[in-house]
């Protein structure tokens, strides 16, 4: 499975939202993230990535999005 | 020579942030270079650091001057604490070290919270005027460098984020990455008067608020009010009520009137300060309210407190239910800023208050959401949500934020225990 289909399980599973249509949707606007499901999130992407997501950097402007959020995950495991 | 700066330092006037027209006028006056740079495309960073520096040093003036000294200690080390760990981070990470200093840069504000609570209301010879809005600025820094997002850090450039004048008394609470970019570039002219527009507006509105409404309500209501209250004493009175409306709508017009004045003579300096209200009183909800009301401490509180409380209770999974987790976290968050207001029953009321409003504020959404499933899978529509129910929404919200604000003002522990008619 590739990190894009992943993360969307990762967020049903999480929030039991389907994020798959609205990749470029800011997930706060939406009401799918809020401050605690950013953190559940963060563990959850520690867990399946083997990644550190730093708690300071999930701010509400670059990783706002499932895209955006993509593309961190690959830069932080390309890092 | 001690005590010639001492006495020299007691016959300069006292001059506090924003107190007098007269500060405005000398304040606006010694800008005017600085916005005419600006306008240029130039910052002058001596000048203004020069200009800085001594409208810091009439705040701390005459009968309080020992406050400077405090400041100047304090400084230096947080200074120490702040290289020192960036050093340590830069070969290391570990959690003991991490704790270590964020607890040594939060020891002098515990400190100077804890001395009135346990001698007699005497203040600790520590303390000074925006000592806490301090220690956010440093701490944050901390946080920031032990997720590894704030990798480098300068000297002259930290001094000028901790002692950013027109935010130092009592915020709004700025990041260091932040005003960094802010402060290592100028903004071009479009943008620049484009904030001279919005700084002028702050002002006005800012003086409208602080020295019509807050005086309005703080003065000429509050004070003959709480008279009225304590004379005929008891439990609960009508004028208590009185107090609550006129002390809660003077403490947002003060607080607002101040941080507008913050943030216009950061814009004129070319530093876009976070702004710090935002039409609080129409929040619909409780967590609505926070994102709304002294926005740069709640999220200051989000960020550096809730957010890691409920990573560590996650990460550990020291509960199986989220919903119990985000409970625990709420409490413990708003608790803890009950305890940075001081170490008073009434404050820490407030805060627990508020994190149970928060948690039965998430409850209600999960019931909502819950209920609206079921009368989906029963063919019925959702339950109503329209203008009448926010307007609902807006008036509870209201009333339980004016209800905490009297517990948070004090005055019911002077009614109830130290009413001496």
């Amino acid at each position: 499975m590739d990190i894009q289909a992943e993360l969307i399980e990762m967020i049903d599973d999480l929030f039991m939202e389907d994020i798959s249509d609205i990749m470029d949707e800011d997930l706060y606007n939406a009401g799918i993230l809020d401050s605690m499901g950013t953190v559940e999130l963060i563990v959850a992407m520690e867990e399946k990535f083997g990644i550190k997501v730093p708690v300071s950097e999930l701010g509400r402007d670059d990783w706002n999005t499932g895209n955006k959020i993509v593309a961190g995950i690959k830069g932080l495991k390309n890092a | 020579m001690m005590q010639g700066l001492i006495q020299w330092l007691q016959s300069i006037p006292n001059w506090q942030p924003y107190g007098e027209p007269k500060y405005f006028a000398w304040l606006l006056a010694f800008l005017i270079p600085i916005v005419v740079a600006m306008f240029f495309g130039r910052r002058l960073k001596i000048y203004q650091s020069l200009v800085s520096l001594g409208f810091i040093v009439v705040m701390y003036t005459g009968a309080s001057y020992h406050q400077l000294f405090a400041l100047v200690a304090y400084v230096v080390w947080q200074t120490i604490i702040v290289f020192a760990y960036h050093a340590y981070r830069k070969e290391h990470d570990t959690f003991p070290v991490f704790a270590g200093a964020v607890f040594l840069a939060i020891l002098p504000l515990i400190f100077v919270k804890v001395t009135p609570a346990i001698n007699d209301g005497n203040n600790s010879l520590l303390g000074f005027l925006g000592i806490s809005y301090l220690t956010f600025r440093s701490v944050a820094m901390i946080m920031e460098m032990r997720d590894g997002v704030l990798k480098e850090i300068k000297l002259s450039t930290f001094l000028r984020f901790m002692l950013f004048m027109p935010t130092i008394s009592s915020g709004p609470i700025d990041r260091y990455r932040r005003f960094e970019e802010d402060y290592d570039n100028v903004p071009d002219r479009e943008e620049y008067l484009n904030l001279i527009e919005k700084a002028v507006w702050y002002l006005m509105l800012g003086f409208f608020y602080k020295y019509v409404l807050a005086y309005f309500f703080g003065t000429i209501l509050l004070v003959p009010l709480k008279a009225q209250a304590l004379a005929i004493g008891g439990f609960l009175n009508w004028p208590t009520i009185g107090v609550m409306y006129a002390y809660g709508f003077d403490l947002f017009f003060d607080f607002a009137g101040y941080s507008m004045f913050a943030v216009a003579i950061s814009y004129l300096m070319g530093i876009k300060i976070p702004m710090n209200f935002n039409q609080p009183f129409k929040s619909p909800n409780i967590k609505d309210f926070w994102n709304r009301w002294h926005i740069s401490l709640s999220f200051w509180f989000r960020d550096f407190v809730f957010m890691r409380i409920v990573f560590v209770l996650v990460k550990n999974k020291i509960f199986k239910n989220r919903n119990v987790t985000s409970s625990v976290a709420y409490i413990l968050n708003m608790l803890i800023m009950g305890f940075w207001h001081g170490e008073y029953w009434y404050y820490i009321a407030y805060g627990l208050l508020h994190g149970l409003a928060m948690v039965v504020n998430d409850a209600w959404i999960r019931k909502k959401k819950k209920v609206n499933k079921e009368r989906r899978l029963a063919g019925k529509g959702p339950l109503p949500s329209n203008k009448w129910t926010k307007a609902l929404g807006i008036v509870v919200t209201f009333q339980f934020v004016m209800i905490t604000f009297l517990l948070f003002s004090g005055f019911l522990d002077q009614l109830w225990f130290h009413n001496i008619k």
